[in-house]
């Protein structure tokens, strides 16, 4: 079941940004920008390297998820669909009434959701928590958390990653969409947010750094994160907000916004002829 | 007080705690560095690999707690009602009730009886911010034995409980094969001059003051409301009904809590005069527990002032 092609995989990641478009435009709302700098870490981790079985979705020794930066939500539901743990066409009832697809994951509406997050900074204290009973019951899964590089302004972060620290959480891999940008602009004009690697390192972490948006580094960084003993890692994934759609890219403006018809279909299309055919 | 011994609900819980240990594989202990404080150390000593310390860090333990829950595990979080029902409010909420999530948090230090640390660290409003979650049920018990029966009857219950508890050391009131129930109120003495409604160390005040209210052939009966959420509405409409004045007392705001709770059940079912007794809308200060008992008019005479005059 696991995906090795790197032509595949990025594929999935265009599959994952379509569908967060898709499912941003039908809601008229969402975060666009942050869902689509994350697509290609999210294909890599769900289809090649997270020890997953979408029909059982529960399952005691199944490596866990958390998307901690939970308005990101899109690019969660795109690739559970994509993935099987449910319907496609459930993607048309995101943010809506009817509809389980909350604005942000809820673990108990959504199989595969293995946290409900949306308060940020606190999705790291969560997956500690996790990795520990892995460790404590000799289950022997692996815990990802995906933190948001605006987020790790949260306090709570540090605090976790002190946690993760003390306890040798070598089955914990943390990944920061380090695009640059939060709602308010530049991560270090907003909050004066620099050092991200060095500030890992002082609290412990391993630390990786790759293009976020190159497939095979991706897949790298998660197999050295494995493998490393005694430490938890940090995969800091350089990444650009609005990846793969011309007029979103770096733009702190579609951080939390809906395109219009036209802007949609524009998207679409450039999505499109970003599929590679092989 | 039918036992001439006095205990403080933390210690109750931490050994209660190591008993529960025993039994239960999955029962994972935190603190945030008050292993002693909240008396968790017991338990510690006990089962070390299955106690996690996370420094002074409450919001993290919440979520660490959060996390366990999630794998299966029985986490009871504890720390000071202040940093765990005030700092880590949004961790409790968004982290722990909303997905329904498996954690005791054991809130010690609780109300003003905290003593000489003072207003930052007695927690006053902590019933209000929890009973206002849903999926949480809080609890407040008043004595060693109904401590170490709720410690145990939470582990069963699948979902979010507050606990409160408290530093000061308070009379046991109850034999140790008394029988509870989470969600009923436990009614001691028929009296029907007045209901005095208390909660936690409140209980054996009013104890007291239906004792020395006796002897002047007033007859008084005291419900002890060890849950506050979900509140045993028939008990209070049926005390209501039969007893001539109405009072609550809380070491707690009269915001919020205990005296909110009956009050808004009484105006939907029975609308009555009440009294609330508690803390007066401000903050707490400095001092012995004893003397703070009585600068906040919270101790048994002022119950048996406002069963006669209020």
């Amino acid at each position: 079941m696991k995906i090795t092609k790197i032509e595949a995989l990025a594929n999935i990641a265009n599959d994952i940004r379509i569908g967060i478009i898709e499912q941003v435009y039908n809601a008229n709302s969402g975060h666009p920008g942050g869902s689509l700098s994350c697509a290609d870490i999210l294909s890599v981790l769900y289809f090649n390297q997270m020890n997953i079985d979408p029909k059982n979705p529960n399952a005691r020794e199944r490596d866990r998820f958390v998307l901690s930066k939970g308005h990101c939500s899109p690019a969660l539901y795109a690739t559970l669909a994509r993935k099987g743990y449910f319907n496609k066409e459930l993607l048309k009832g995101f943010r809506k009434i009817e509809s389980n697809l909350q604005g942000h994951p809820d673990m108990k509406k959504v199989p595969g959701v293995d946290m409900t997050t949306g308060s940020l900074g606190q999705g790291l204290s969560v997956a500690v928590g996790m990795a520990i009973s892995s460790k404590i019951n000799h289950d022997g899964y692996r815990v990802y958390c995906l933190l948001g590089d605006g987020e790790i302004q949260e306090g709570q972060i540090w605090e976790a990653a002190m946690s993760a620290s003390k306890y040798k959480l070598d089955n914990l891999c943390a990944i920061v969409d380090y695009n640059h940008l939060q709602i308010d602009g530049n991560i270090e004009n907003v909050a004066g947010l620099k050092y991200i690697r060095e500030k890992f390192e002082a609290f412990g972490f391993n630390i990786i750094e790759v293009d976020g948006h190159n497939i095979q580094e991706l897949i790298e960084a998660f197999n050295i994160a494995k493998h490393k003993k005694g430490l938890p890692s940090v995969v800091i994934a350089h990444t650009i907000k609005g990846k793969g759609i011309s007029f979103m890219e770096e733009k702190a403006e579609w951080h939390g916004k809906a395109p219009n018809k036209e802007e949609y279909e524009q998207a679409i299309n450039e999505l499109k002829l970003q599929h590679i055919i092989g | 007080m039918i036992l001439d011994k006095k205990i403080a609900t933390r210690e109750s819980f931490g050994k209660a705690l190591v008993e529960l240990g025993k039994r239960n594989k999955d029962v994972i202990v935190l603190t945030a560095d008050l292993a002693g404080a909240t008396k968790t150390n017991l338990f510690e000593k006990e089962f070390p690999e299955r106690f996690i310390d996370v420094g002074i860090s409450e919001q993290n333990m919440m979520g660490i707690a959060s996390g366990l829950a999630t794998c299966g595990k029985i986490p009871f979080a504890s720390t000071f009602a202040m940093f765990a029902a005030g700092r880590a409010y949004d961790q409790i909420r968004n982290g722990i009730a909303y997905p329904n999530l498996n954690v005791k948090i054991c809130a010690t230090h609780s109300g003003i009886t905290v003593g000489e640390d003072g207003a930052t660290h007695q927690m006053l409003e902590d019933l209000s911010l929890m009973r206002t979650i849903p999926n949480m049920i809080v609890l407040c018990p008043s004595d060693d034995t109904q401590t170490k029966w709720i410690v145990n009857e939470i582990a069963n219950i699948k979902g979010p409980v507050y606990l409160r508890l408290a530093r000061v050391s308070t009379p046991v009131i109850y034999e140790q094969n008394e029988i509870f129930e989470i969600g009923k109120m436990k009614q001691i003495g028929e009296g029907k001059d007045a209901t005095i409604f208390a909660t936690g160390v409140m209980v054996s005040e009013a104890i007291k003051a239906q004792e020395e209210l006796a002897k002047e052939n007033i007859n008084i009966r005291v419900i002890d409301v060890h849950t506050i959420k979900p509140i045993d509405r028939n008990m209070v409409i049926k005390c209501a009904k039969e007893t001539k004045k109405l009072i609550t007392i809380e070491d707690h705001s009269i915001i919020g809590g205990l005296g909110s709770s009956i009050c808004e059940i009484l105006t939907e079912e029975y609308p009555c005069k009440v009294i609330r007794m508690g803390i007066q809308d401000q903050f707490g200060k400095s001092g012995k527990a004893e003397q703070l008992i009585k600068y906040f008019k919270i101790g048994y005479e002022e119950i048996m002032e406002k069963v006669k005059n209020g």
